[in-house]
Order: structure tokens, then C-alpha cells, then sequence
């Protein structure tokens, strides 16, 4: 009803926006918006709780050594030294996460990409079809593991008992115990799994690609479908490639729980040891606050420079 | 039925080769054949008699099928410390309750953000943007101290609350609220004299079914595959990926038991997959990021 109140004065008292300074004028906006609030409340205060001051607090410990039962001891920078010059083991961190994300976030991406625009002219069943055979290894669980059946190095490994049959080697590889396999192999599940939302994303666009466009671009002399994807399709449909690009790179960072599953926590030699493993030891097992404070700090402004920075990139697309 | 004729009408109008058209086809079959073998080859070894289990080199197809894995893995589960069913209550609470809150909060905030010009909006969807940009393990730490300052360690609601602010699926329904619910019906319901509230439940709502099909089932996916966690400690508040990881975890000896826990924990969030997945599509139709 407030807004009805709000709508009469409104009209029995015309005020022009330059009547008014800013702050007069947005306070009137908020006051005839306040249904808005009320609305967005409930979410925000949990956002702000769980999210928003998690980040800003992981910051603020950072510089602090703390371990939850004493009060935090401002250290400065100590934490950040101590991991850039005498935590060896987050240096390998830091490089597999780099390794991790550069392979598999651009490869994810771009599989996304051509798939998706693959099935685009196939009947709708089909495409329904196909779509569930790519996006079904991203939300089945656990599923996962059973690479590590595949691969194992006993009886049930399907792998290792297929290059025997074959004689291309004469006893079984310890494909998760051995440093030069468990990378790529990681990271080749990784991708396995990582057709998920960027790809239906993807497909949603290509659908909504104005067909008028195509035949458009045919009397302008688009000769092949390769023309007509890098000229017609990618430049409209760049609202979705920039969000694609922002789900396909966090998720990059995001498959420590593969590694663990795969390659044992910790994985041999730390080989395949990340940025979410040290958190996860640091945080979750040893309680040194200050530290894993630090750790988590440093990964969020790698994931957010490199979003920022891709999307900087993408928006230049076209232009 | 229009999507379909603008296929056809796309084939026939644009030259397309018929070697590019059997190249992209062989590469369909290739790339589809190794997303889906490994998910066959799980579900054919939990079927496997224990004979089959146990041929070398190992098959890719089972003789003589059997439900017995399934059997042992429940008789298995059963001799958990805490029955089994605990283990399932607590997730389908979890995922009932997050996905119930993360629902009903994310679109009240997705109407208010996409339809109300309040001041300050943009800043506030920016964030939510951002949100999408980093991966929520590195809250985890700063969460535990929040949890036990609330008293909330080793209580469900550590799961549940952080996901009724999960903001992929408010992102999803904001943008869909932009490009298809029309500000005029909204705009002649709030001339009637109908509050915003009402706008928001029996117009707009009605209008976004696929965006709320979306949140749900991307709420659902995220919490139905919850795993240990560090705010959960006593046996009895584990949820059911959590036991099963267990059996996965005792090793390649249980194969059988493990890859049907597998397959049973695939099947819940593939099969809401195919029911929803024309809606899903829809709704992805409008996530583009501007700026």
C-alpha cells in the first residue's frame, strides 16, 4: 500500500529530478523502493554472513597468527613469507594449480564450445540425447572413481590388463602411485567432468541465434560453416561466452576433490598436490588459522585477476 | 515446435558439406563414446557376478548379471555404526531444506533485483557476479569461526543455511526475470493496488517456472552430493555421499559394492536431469554476463 501512497504524491507534487541534490533524490527513490529491501534482505544477510565477510575476514587473519582457542597475534606479512619462501610444498601448490587450471579450464571451454555447437542442427531428441551423454559425468557424484578402477594397478584395472593383452608392457603400471602419470591423469578426469553448466550454456545460445542472421550472412557471402560460426555465431552470442568463460574458470580451480579421490591426500610426492589441498590441510587439519588464512587469500585474488582479466579479454571479441 | 522448424529451415538454406557434416559426426561419436564409457563401464561391473569380477583381463560386458552387488552394499551399509537410513535422512534433510530456502530467498532477491529500481541494486548484483568468480572453499575457514561462534558446529544447519545463499541459481533467475517477464504487467498489477509482494508471487513467478525448475535442480545436484565436511562430526549428521565415500575409500577390493554405490548415487541427480533438462536449457537461453 506504501506504494500506492507514494505513487499520489508523486503525481499531486510533480518534483523534477533536478529540484532535488543526489542524496535528496536517492532518498526518495529508496523510500518509494523500500519493498525492495524487505525483498532482498533474507538473501543478502546470509550472503553477507557466509560469503561476502568470510572473504574480507580470511583477509584480515591473514596477517594474524591464530589457532581458534588463543587470541589472534598480528605477524604482518609473516604468514605470506613464510609461505613464498620457506613453504616448499605450497610452491608445488601454487604451480600444479596453475598447471591444473590452465589445462583443464581453455579445454574445458572450448569442448563446451564445439560440442555444443556440434549437436546444434541435430533433431531436438537427439540433441536432448546427446546433450545428457556430455553433461552426465559433471553432476553423477562420485562417479568419477571409477577411473580409479580403470586405471588401478591389480586385477580390476581394465587399462593395465588391456597394454598387457596387447604386449606393450610386460607388467602392470602404478598409474596413481607413479609422479609422471598422476597429473595428467587428473587431469584428464577433470575434464571428464567438466561439461557442466558452460556447455548448457553454450547449447542455450546457439538455440537462440537469430536465423535470420544466417541467411543474412549467406547473400553477404559466408561460404562455410566455419565463416559462419567465427562471424554470425560467436559475436552474438558473447553474452554467453563471457559467462561460460566465468563458470568454466572457477571450475578450474575447483577439482582438488578429484585429485584427493584419485591420488590419495597427499598425492604421491605431492605431485599432484594443489592450492585447495594445502587449504584443506592447513584449515581443516592442523587449525592454523592465520596460515590457511593467507593460502585462502592468495587463491581467491588468483581465481578473481584471472576472471577479471579473461573477461577483460573476451569483451574485446568483436570489437 | 518453432525450434524445430528453424533447424530444418537452417539446413536448407545454408551449404553445408557433406564432408564437414561426416567429420563433425565421426568426432560426436568418438568424443560421446569416451564421456560415456567410463559410466557404462561402471554400470557394468556392478552387475558382475563375483566370478566375472575377478576374470582377467577384465570385460567390458557381463555374462551373467546380478543385482547381488546392490544386496552386499546394503548389508555393508548396514553394519555402519549408525544405521544406514540415518545416513539417507540426512541428506534428503539437507537437500530438501537447502534447496526449499535457496529457492524461496533467491527469487524473492532475483524479483527485487531484476524489477525493482531501488538504489543500490547494481552494486548488489555485482557482487553476485563476483560470487560466481571464486570457488566457496576459500570461506570455509573464516565459516568454521562464524559456526562456532553461533554454537552452529556439528549441526545441519551449517550445510543448510550457507546454501539457501548458493547465488548461482539467483544469477540464473534474475536474468531470466530481465528478458522475460515484461515490466507492463507488472506495472498495471501494481496500478490495481496489488502489493509488491503479490506481483511477485502471482505474476512474475508464474512466468519464470523454467528459472525455478533451474534453481532447484542445481541447488538439489550441489547438496545431494554433499560430502564430509569440516563443520560435521558426530557419525549420526554424515550424509549418505559421505558413507559411501567410505566404501570407496576401503579400496579396489570392494569393486562391486563400490561402483553400484556409485551408480545409485548417479542415478538421482541424472534422472531429475533428463525431466528438467528442456526447462534448463530454456532458462540457460538468457545467462549471458553483460559488461
Amino acid at each position: 500500500m506504501s506504494q500506492n501512497t507514494a505513487v499520489k504524491e508523486q503525481k499531486a507534487k510533480p518534483v523534477s529530478r533536478k529540484d532535488m541534490t543526489k542524496a535528496q533524490w536517492t532518498w526518495k527513490e529508496m523510500k518509494k523502493n523500500k519493498a525492495g529491501y524487505f525483498m532482498v534482505a533474507p538473501f543478502f544477510i546470509l550472503f553477507f554472513v557466509f560469503t561476502v565477510v568470510p572473504v574480507f575476514l580470511s583477509m584480515i587473519l591473514s596477517f594474524t597468527s591464530f589457532n581458534l582457542l588463543e587470541m589472534p597475534k598480528v605477524v604482518w606479512l609473516d604468514n605470506y613469507v613464510r609461505l613464498f619462501l620457506d613453504d616448499d610444498i605450497f610452491l608445488t601448490a601454487v604451480q600444479n594449480t596453475l598447471i591444473f587450471a590452465v589445462f583443464t579450464g581453455p579445454i574445458s571451454y572450448l569442448l563446451s564450445l564445439f560440442v555444443a555447437w556440434f549437436i546444434n542442427e541435430l533433431s531436438p531428441r537427439m540433441r536432448a540425447f546427446v546433450t545428457l551423454i556430455f553433461y552426465a559425468p559433471s553432476i553423477s557424484g562420485a562417479m568419477y572413481s571409477i577411473f580409479g578402477i580403470l586405471f588401478s594397478s591389480d586385477r580390476y584395472g581394465y587399462v593395465n590388463a588391456f597394454l598387457i593383452e596387447y604386449n606393450f608392457i610386460d607388467e602392470p603400471i602404478q598409474f596413481f602411485q607413479n609422479a609422471s602419470y598422476v597429473m595428467p591423469l587428473c587431469i584428464l578426469v577433470a575434464l571428464w567432468t567438466s561439461l557442466g553448466v558452460t556447455f548448457l550454456s553454450f547449447i542455450a545460445g546457439l538455440q537462440t541465434v537469430d536465423v535470420s542472421l544466417y541467411e543474412a550472412g549467406a547473400i553477404d557471402g559466408v561460404r562455410n560453416r566455419w565463416q559462419e560460426l567465427w562471424y554470425i555465431t560467436l559475436p552474438t552470442m558473447k553474452e554467453q561466452l563471457m559467462f561460460g568463460a566465468v563458470m568454466s574458470i572457477t571450475g578450474s580451480f575447483g577439482f582438488g576433490g578429484i585429485v584427493t579421490a584419485l591420488a590419495g591426500f597427499p598425492s604421491v610426492d605431492y605431485c599432484a598436490w594443489t592450492i585447495m589441498h594445502h587449504l584443506e590441510d592447513y584449515g581443516g587439519q592442523r587449525f592454523e588459522v592465520g596460515y590457511s588464512s593467507a593460502i585462502a587469500t592468495i587463491l581467491f585474488i588468483m581465481m578473481i585477476t584471472s576472471n577479471l582479466l579473461i573477461k577483460k579479454l573476451l569483451s574485446k571479441v568483436g570489437q | 515446435m518453432a525450434r524445430k522448424l528453424r533447424v530444418r529451415k537452417h539446413r536448407v538454406i545454408l551449404n553445408r558439406s557433406a564432408g564437414g557434416d561426416a567429420g563433425i559426426t565421426v568426432m560426436l561419436i568418438i568424443l560421446g563414446a569416451l564421456m560415456f564409457l567410463p559410466m557404462y563401464y561402471s554400470l557394468i561391473t556392478s552387475l558382475k557376478p563375483l566370478d566375472e569380477l575377478w576374470l582377467f583381463p577384465p570385460r567390458f560386458y557381463v555374462t551373467n548379471p546380478t543385482l547381488k552387488n546392490y544386496g552386499d552394499l546394503f548389508k555393508l551399509m548396514s553394519t555402519s555404526w549408525v544405521p544406514f537410513s540415518r545416513y539417507i535422512f540426512n541428506t534428503v534433510l539437507i537437500t530438501v531444506a537447502g534447496t526449499f530456502g535457496n529457492l524461496c530467498l533467491g527469487s524473492l532477491a532475483a524479483y527485487a533485483l531484476s524489477k525493482i529500481p531501488f538504489p543500490g541494486k547494481n552494486v548488489m548484483f555485482r557482487m553476485i557476479v563476483l560470487s560466481l568468480m571464486f570457488v566457496s572453499t576459500i570461506t570455509g575457514i573464516a565459516n568454521f569461526i562464524t559456526f562456532s561462534t553461533l554454537g552452529l558446529v556439528d549441526n545441519l544447519l551449517a550445510i543448510i543455511l550457507p546454501a539457501c545463499c548458493s547465488t548461482l541459481g539467483l544469477y540464473l533467475m534474475k536474468q531470466f526475470m530481465d528478458s522475460s517477464v515484461s515490466n507492463e504487467a507488472l506495472e498495471s498489477a501494481r496500478l490495481d493496488g496489488a502489493s509488491e509482494f503479490r506481483v511477485f508471487w502471482s505474476i512474475a513467478m508464474p512466468m519464470v517456472k523454467p528459472a525455478w525448475l533451474t534453481l532447484i535442480v542445481y541447488s538439489f545436484q550441489g547438496l545431494w552430493n554433499t560430502g564430509a565436511s569440516i563443520y560435521i562430526h558426530s557419525e549420526q549428521l554424515k550424509t549418505f555421499n559421505y558413507a559411501i565415500s567410505q566404501i570407496l575409500s576401503a579400496g579396489i577390493i570392494r569393486a562391486g559394492a563400490s561402483t553400484a554405490a556409485m551408480v545409485i548415487m548417479m542415478i538421482v541427480p541424472v534422472t531429475v536431469f533428463v525431466i528438467t533438462q528442456s526447462n534448463i536449457i530454456e532458462t540457460m537461453s538468457s545467462s549471458g554476463m553483460k559488461d
